[in-house]
Parts: structure tokens; sequence; C-alpha cells
């Protein structure tokens, strides 16, 4: 029998540096050096079985290149992806990644640009069918699209149209199909719900949450909204400039967030409760990360920063359940949280 | 009296096989100093409503019917210098995107300055004088060093403080704005409100608040509108909206956003989506997603009625005063 706590995906020290340096001539005029982009910087978590684990981050801070690295679509630039007991990294030839493949599958935002138009749904539903072998006959093909756009409260019939006759929300369920047709045991979907209505985030939320129960799926869900984040996950990791600040539970990352960033962002978002409250609203931005601030990235917004703030870099380390990566949280000088709008 | 006065404004696209009717019988008003805001998901006409009132509706899209009075003068059959005069100098606009608000070859500097001395009789040094004055309001850290760069040097947040200085540099009575945090990240989002709160408070301006977010209606309006299927379903308080609403698509909306003070498993969930402009149902147009819907629904279609001062609903529930809420 499995065990239910074993991780399913580690993530060991995982880094991508892209080069945006100007042209080589451009470098060689204005005597400027080569500059780097580090979007993700050391990053390090795992992924339980049958769990929802969930990366949450402003725009930039590095969510989705993990996402793109741990799925393949982007090879690190130091760092691992272990997924179940295998080092992705360490295997080269195709024939040993293709297994692997079959059982890692995607859901993208944009269901407008992540379903080619010229085919039809069936054809994109059984892309990954074709691609890994997984069916034999034309009819057993058909029986398998079918069963699947089921699966997501489509009708079979959908399956002879194209994506263009279809809403958003439908459309998110065809990639949804698509993404479970080759019977994965982990999904990562990189904000499914942003493109949607309210309503129909709903509908898709709740199918996904139906879907996991039934598959036994494994969800990397990553967002940047948080009461989709709260509503979803299992675990979360908060992210801001390509380093992990904070993972924990759902519920202690809620109730007693830790590392300052995980505050701001509980502290800023809109809420129906906050009608007619006021609240000051946190200053500053997420700096340039080309040329991220020495020591912890945070501390030009920090409320909490110090001395040491400003040169050292704060390393991840463990908090009752949770990791955090915070001298301030170290040091004890971070009085206990309190939303803006108590009484909740 | 109300600033601005919509009364059964009627939009439409003529297309070659039917006319479609984007917004149809919307009536509302706004009052010196309030926020009015106007939610609903996409294609529920709340941007055409808003062009509508600024003027920028592309032909051969047309207001059809209804009224607009803004301080007491009809602007909808105006000719269009007169539109454009009213536009920008008493009307503001702010959009979603802000860079494409921008133009991306002149510097925030010569916008700014173009757009003041179109509006004003100012001579070019006191524009420029204006517009540093104008970018350090709207809250840009040393403006006298941002004021000549371009807009892709700005980052999104501070490109949506330029649109909206560019929206206040005539001191208009009323701001338009569409969506204007919703292209920004979450606590960026929450500096832009605290802008525009700001600017309502200091200078009196009205701002129609067009968003799909009901997090930052309830944060910033007075009073919000529940637009569906090109009507107003709900209109009223936000706090009474909000803690009790009555219309059974704004019930369904408020409970299928996930809470953070909520741990249900699973979200209420309002089947099917927005009918298409093409198939806009006749009766009412939610009764085939609506779980109170009867046979009248099907046929009669709901006028909005007031049910709790100042709060209307079109429903035919609360037609025969079985109001329960």
């Amino acid at each position: 029998m499995a065990d239910t706590t074993e991780a399913l995906v580690e993530i060991r020290d995982l880094a991508k540096t892209f080069d945006v340096s100007k042209p080589w001539l451009a470098r060689l005029l204005e005597g400027i050096p080569v500059q780097a982009l580090k979007a993700v910087d050391g990053v390090a978590f795992s992924i339980r079985r049958g769990e929802t684990f969930s990366l949450v981050g402003e725009s930039g801070c590095g969510k989705s290149s993990v996402a793109r690295m741990v799925v393949g679509l982007d090879r690190p630039t130091r760092g691992s992806v272990v997924f179940d007991g295998t080092n992705l990294a360490a295997l080269r030839r195709r024939a040993d990644i293709a297994p692997l493949r079959r059982r890692m599958q995607m859901i993208f935002q944009d269901p407008y640009a992540s379903l080619n138009p010229r085919w039809r749904v069936t054809d994109v539903v059984a892309e990954p069918l074709d691609a890994f072998g997984l069916v034999g006959s034309r009819s057993e093909r058909t029986e398998k699209v079918a069963d699947m756009l089921q699966q997501v409260g489509l009708s079979p019939d959908d399956g002879r149209k194209y994506p263009h006759e279809f809403s958003g929300g439908q459309r998110q369920r065809i990639s949804i199909a698509r993404a479970l047709a080759a019977n994965p045991d982990f999904v990562v979907c990189d904000e499914p719900t942003s493109a949607l209505d309210v309503s129909v985030q709903a509908q898709i939320l709740n199918l996904m949450k139906d879907l996991q129960q039934r598959f036994g799926l494994t969800y990397l869900f990553i967002s940047h909204d948080l009461s989709v984040v709260n509503h979803v996950s299992s675990r979360i990791g908060v992210m801001y400039l390509g380093r992990l600040c904070e993972v924990a539970a759902a519920s202690d990352l809620f109730r007693h967030p830790q590392h300052p960033y995980s505050r701001l962002l509980l502290d800023t978002i809109p809420d129906v409760a906050m009608a007619g409250r006021a609240r000051a609203p946190v200053p500053g931005e997420v700096p340039d990360p080309i040329d991220p601030p020495p020591g912890c990235a945070f501390h030009p917004r920090c409320p909490f920063a110090g001395e040491r703030c400003l040169q050292e870099r704060p390393e991840p380390a463990q908090y009752g359940h949770s990791t955090v990566a915070c001298h301030a949280v170290e040091e004890r000088r971070i009085p206990p949280f309190s939303r803006s709008n108590p009484g909740r | 009296m109300a600033l601005l006065k919509v009364d059964r404004l009627r939009v439409e696209f003529p297309t070659r096989h039917r006319t479609l009717v984007a917004v149809d019988d919307v009536s509302l008003s706004i009052d010196a100093g309030e926020v009015l805001g106007v939610v609903g998901e996409s294609g529920a006409g709340k941007s055409v409503t808003g062009a509508a009132i600024i003027g920028l509706i592309e032909p051969p899209g047309r207001i059809a019917g209804g009224e607009i009075c803004f301080a007491g003068r009809r602007i909808d059959c105006l000719p269009d210098d007169a539109k454009r005069r009213i536009r920008g100098r008493e009307i503001g606009s702010v959009f979603q995107d802000p860079l494409t608000s921008l133009n991306p070859l002149f510097t925030v500097g010569q916008q700014l300055v173009e757009t003041i001395l179109t509006h004003s009789d100012r001579s070019a040094a006191d524009a420029r004088r204006h517009a540093l004055r104008l970018l350090g309001d709207v809250g840009i850290p040393a403006p006298a060093q941002r004021i000549d760069a371009y807009p892709h040097e700005f980052s999104g947040g501070m490109r949506q403080r330029v649109v909206i200085a560019l929206a206040i540099c005539a001191t208009p009575r009323l701001i338009i704005a569409d969506e204007p945090t919703t292209a920004l990240d979450v606590s960026i989002q929450s500096q832009i409100i605290a802008l525009l709160k700001r600017l309502c408070r200091e200078h009196g301006t009205a701002i129609m608040l067009i968003t799909h977010d009901m997090g930052v209606i309830a944060e910033t309006a007075d009073r919000v509108a529940v637009m569906y299927a090109g009507r107003i379903v709900e209109v009223g308080r936000v706090r009474q909206i909000l803690r009790s609403p009555n219309h059974p698509y704004t019930r369904g909306l408020m409970e299928s956003i996930p809470r953070l003070d909520s741990d249900s498993a699973r979200l209420a969930q309002i089947d099917g989506t927005m009918p298409r402009l093409h198939e806009i149902p006749v009766g009412c147009a939610f009764h085939p997603r609506c779980p109170d819907a009867s046979d009248r629904c099907r046929e009669n279609r709901p006028a909005l009625r007031m049910v709790d001062d100042p709060a209307a609903v079109a429903c035919l529930l609360f037609d025969d005063g079985r109001a329960d809420g």
C-alpha cells in the first residue's frame, strides 16, 4: 500500500538563469557586462502524493518558471527535479523520459491559446494518447475520448466540434480532458482559472477537485490569487523574486503567516468582507530582478528589516510546521499577525 | 442633483444577420464625490455602458434609445466635437491596460503637457509645472526625474498612475475607470485603489468603477450595480448587496467567490454561462441558470423595482411583495 505522506515530486535547489544581455557588439561598444536574470534561485520543496501544492506570488516571482522546469519544458540551470524517485535531469534518452512524461501533464492559463484552433476537439484530447501510443484501435481511441469528455462535463458529441465553438470555461474543460487523457499521476496547473469569470471559475475549481479524488491526482497549482489558493491547497509556497519565502500548510499560512511578505500578500487581497473599511496600502513595488537588492530581496519593503537583512541573505529554516526564510522571524522580532479587518 | 443620470440606455450593434443589443434599458445615476461600482462577468455590457457615457461607441454600434445627462445637460446626442470637449475635460477615463492607453513614442511629460494644453489655456511652461504636480499627486516618486521617461521605462503600477494623472489633468468631475486594477498585482492594486479613493475624497470627483472583481468593489464603491446580459439586475449600497443580495444571480455570484474565511470543500456554483448576445433568452435572461425560475420567468421580463430603498432588484420573485431576502 502506498504511503500517503511519501513525496511524489521533490525539487532540490532549483535555479534558472536567463541571459538578458544586449547583443555582443552593443556590449563591446558600450563596455557593459553580460547580464543575467535569476528567475528562480535555489528553490526547494516536495509535493506529497495526493496533495495540492500551490505556489503563489506576484508577477515575475518565478512561479511559472518553476512549473515549466518541473514538467521539463525548460531545463534547470542548477538543481534537480526528482519524480517518483527518478532524477529527471539525469535522463538523457527520449525513451527513458517518455514513460515519466506521460505521468505528468500540464493545464495552461489561457484556454484560447492552448488549444489548436484547426484541430477538432477529439484530436486535441487524443493527442497525448497518440503521442504515447496508448490506444491500439480507432474505436478504442474514440471511446476513450468520449469518456474523457464526459468526465469533464462535456458531451461525447462535442468531440466533432472545433475549439472556437466553446466558451472559455468549456475550453478549459477540454484542456483538462487532454491533460487527463494519458492517465497521469501529477498535473501542473499554471493559473488555470485566471482567464475565467468567477462563476465559471467556481465550476472549474469544483471539477478539478472532483477529478483529483476520482483519479487520485497530485496537483502543483500556480496562482496569484490567494483566495483561490486558500480554497484548493493543502500546502503553499510563497515566492518572491525567485526564492521561496515561506512554505506552510494552507491553514497555517492563512491563520499564522510568518514571513513579512506572506503577511503583506494576505493583507492586500481585496476581500468582500472589507466593505467600507479603509486600510493602509503597502508601499513599494517588486524590485528589478536583473538587479535585486542585496541581502534579503524583500528588505526595501519590509517593515521589520534590520541591519542584518541588508547584508545577509536569509536561508530557509524550520519554525513549527512551516519553513521560513527571514532574519526577523529567526530573531523573534515579529509580533503576532492580525489582519487589517479583525473579528474574523 | 445627480451628476450623471443615465435613463433607459440602449446600445445596439447591427450585424449582417441581426441587431445585437449589448446594453438594454439601463438606468443609473452617480452623485458628485460618489463611487458607483458596476460589476458583472464578461459580456454583461458594463464596458459598453461606460463607453456610451464618454461617447466612445464605435460605429456601426449606436445608442438606440434612452438619455445620458451630465450635470443637467443631455450629452448623448451632442455633435462629435462637443463630445470631445466633454471627454477629458469633464469626464476622464482610465482603462485596463496602461500600456495601450499611453503612446509608446512620446515621453510621459509630452503626453501630459499635450493633454493639459488641449484642455486649458496655460502656457507651455506652466503646463509642465502642472504635469509635475500631477505626477507627484498620483504618487510617482521623484517626478522631476521621471517626467522625461518613456512609458516602457515605468512599471505596470507606475504606468497606471500616469494614466490616472492624464485622466485628472483637467480636474474632471467624473472618471470612468474600466477595470483599472485588473492587469496589476495585488499589492499594487491596493495602492491604486487607495489613490482613486483619495482623489474622490480630495477633489470630490465621482467615479464609475467598472470591474469583475467583487473584492475591489467591496473596498472602493459606495453603491454597486450588478449587470447581467446587458441589464442591471440589482443595485444598492455595497454593504446591502454584499451582506444580503436579493437577485438569484447576485446571490450565486457571491457564493461562488472563494473566501478567505471559509473552509468549505466545494464552492457553490451557477451552472452554465452568460448567454451570448445573439441568444439572450426571452423573459428573464437569467432564467435558464436560475434555481428559483418558474413559468412566469420564461415569459415576462422583470423590471428593476425598489425593494429596500435604495436597493432595487429586477426579479419576478420580488414583484408581488414576496421580498424576503
